[in-house]
């Protein structure tokens, strides 16, 4: 165990990756219980395809992929079930094609595709935790007008709410978070903070305020846990973050049910 | 005192319209029943009431203490019916229109959502979740909502759909202490003609092609407009 902890605290790429992954799990459950409430699940998965194409665009054009798929997902405006699919097979496609024109299939498409923790920069880990504050930030400042226009729409609206502006915010969060998290986690893995910890803590809480806490412990835990993991077996870190946010949500269900019936 | 006045109001929904030159008044205390078919534009009607819609024509006149703070009970959607949130939380969400500027509830606005809490009757189940309540208990609660936003004039969307006949009989005499003993003025769009007729004491039809009829509950029974869909529904 204390080996453990010195390689965190000593190989300054494993530093990295837990500051970033641990603000990253943080935003994306805050935003994920929203997006699983209002049925907007499958767009964190879109946002991160579209993304996968955005930094593909900018790697071949050596820019800073962060700095191309920001603007990109945030502008991209993905509505319904079909339109995601239809958007974001294009955008890996494009991507992959790309890619593979100017590197070559190389490891570089893998890295984006299932994450990795080595391609950090030390600019990227600024940025990161920078973007990831002010997410936080904004989230708790506007905490009751998200609750308003989760729960009723027309209610927020009738009552003076620009619900138009908080849904974008909402949506800009979203992909904010999910182009920081895509390094690490993998375009094809990093929905998964935004969904599974949401859905652990619906199994388990009675009001609002309670499962947005719930949610952000599991999801910062089963990071972590997952982060050691990989660490330890040196097994790929996106997926073995999914595989641990997996066994919460499993555990969950069953403790859910368990209440359920007494 | 009119606290709603309409002139000449014309609507369209998807460039058809729907409401040609609707002239109402809505007085302090009173209370409304808007009554039609599916598609005669009810919905609509409400959005302008609420200032969510501009009407192609004629204006609505409310005063101006009341923009925004207007008690509203939306229809429900299917994701209010398995949302994670205590009764406490949906009610105390109905001072959103009085936070302006500012982030958070203030005290004030906790302890009023505790009085009205205890208006409802819904005191003892305020830690309890949404989406466990019955039917009548949820109206119950979005209605405790709804008075949080407003101390003068509520609009009710179809409030009883889905409700059980007791629940139905429940809400109405609700309805009824809220309109006569707080003396707040209601308007409400309903189905059910012979629930609007016994309620309330002005009603709103609206008919075909932009037909309608605005008068008392006395004046509508005794109109062509009232005796053709009353007869009619008695007679079916």
């Amino acid at each position: 165990m204390a080996d453990i902890i010195n390689a965190f605290l000593s190989y300054s790429f494993l530093r990295n990756a837990l500051i970033v992954g641990i603000l990253v799990s943080l935003c994306a459950a805050l935003l994920g219980v929203s997006l699983v409430l209002k049925r907007y699940s499958m767009i964190g998965d879109g946002l991160s395809h579209v993304s996968f194409g955005a930094s593909a665009i900018a790697l071949s054009l050596n820019l800073a992929p962060l700095y191309v798929a920001i603007p990109v997902v945030v502008n991209s405006k993905i509505n319904g079930d079909s339109a995601i699919a239809l958007i974001s097979t294009s955008a890996v496609a494009i991507g992959v094609i790309i890619v593979s024109m100017t590197k070559g299939m190389s490891t570089d498409i893998s890295n984006y595709m299932f994450g990795s923790i080595l391609v950090m920069t030390r600019l990227d880990v600024v940025l990161s935790v920078v973007l990831s504050i002010i997410v936080l930030i904004l989230y708790i400042l506007f905490y009751n007008r998200i609750f308003a226009i989760t729960f009723d729409e027309s209610f927020a609206k009738a009552t003076g709410t620009n619900t138009w502006f908080f849904n974008s915010l909402l949506a800009v969060l979203t992909a904010v978070t999910i182009v920081i998290g895509m390094r690490m986690m993998g375009a094809m893995l990093i929905s998964s903070l935004v969904i599974f910890p949401a859905l652990s803590a619906l199994r388990l809480c009675r009001g609002f305020r309670s499962v947005i806490i719930l949610s952000a412990v599991f999801s910062v835990v089963a990071f972590i846990v997952g982060i050691v993991v990989s660490f330890v077996l040196d097994a790929p870190t996106g997926a073995t973050v999914v595989i641990s946010n997996l066994i919460v949500f499993m555990i969950s269900y069953i403790v859910g049910r368990i209440c359920e019936h007494h | 005192m009119n606290i709603v006045l309409c002139e000449n109001l014309s609507i369209s929904f998807d460039k058809m319209p729907v409401l040609k030159n609707l002239s109402f008044t809505v007085d302090e205390g009173d209370y409304l029943c808007i009554v039609g078919e599916n598609g005669s534009g009810k919905s609509t009607l409400i959005k302008c009431l609420l200032g969510l819609k501009t009407p192609d024509c004629g204006h609505i006149i409310t005063e101006k203490s009341l923009f925004n703070h207007i008690g509203y009970l939306p229809q429900q959607t299917t994701i209010q019916r398995d949302f994670p949130a205590t009764v406490y939380e949906v009610v105390l969400s109905g001072f959103l229109n009085s936070l302006n500027h500012r982030l958070f509830f203030s005290k004030k606005d906790k302890k009023k959502a505790c009085e009205m809490l205890e208006l409802f009757n819904i005191s003892n189940i305020k830690n309890r979740c949404y989406r466990t309540l019955s039917g009548g208990q949820q109206q119950r609660v979005l209605l405790a909502r709804a008075m949080c936003s407003t101390t003068r004039l509520l609009l009710l969307d179809e409030p009883v759909t889905g409700l059980d006949p007791l629940a139905t009989a429940d809400f109405y005499s609700v309805m009824r202490e809220i309109n006569r003993k707080h003396g707040i003025t209601v308007i409400m769009v309903s189905h059910s003609l012979n629930a609007a007729v016994s309620e309330a004491n002005k009603i709103l039809h609206l008919g075909e092609d932009c037909s309608y009829f605005f008068g008392s509950t006395a004046e509508y029974t005794a109109s062509d407009f009232g005796k053709r869909f009353l007869g009619g529904e008695k007679n079916g």
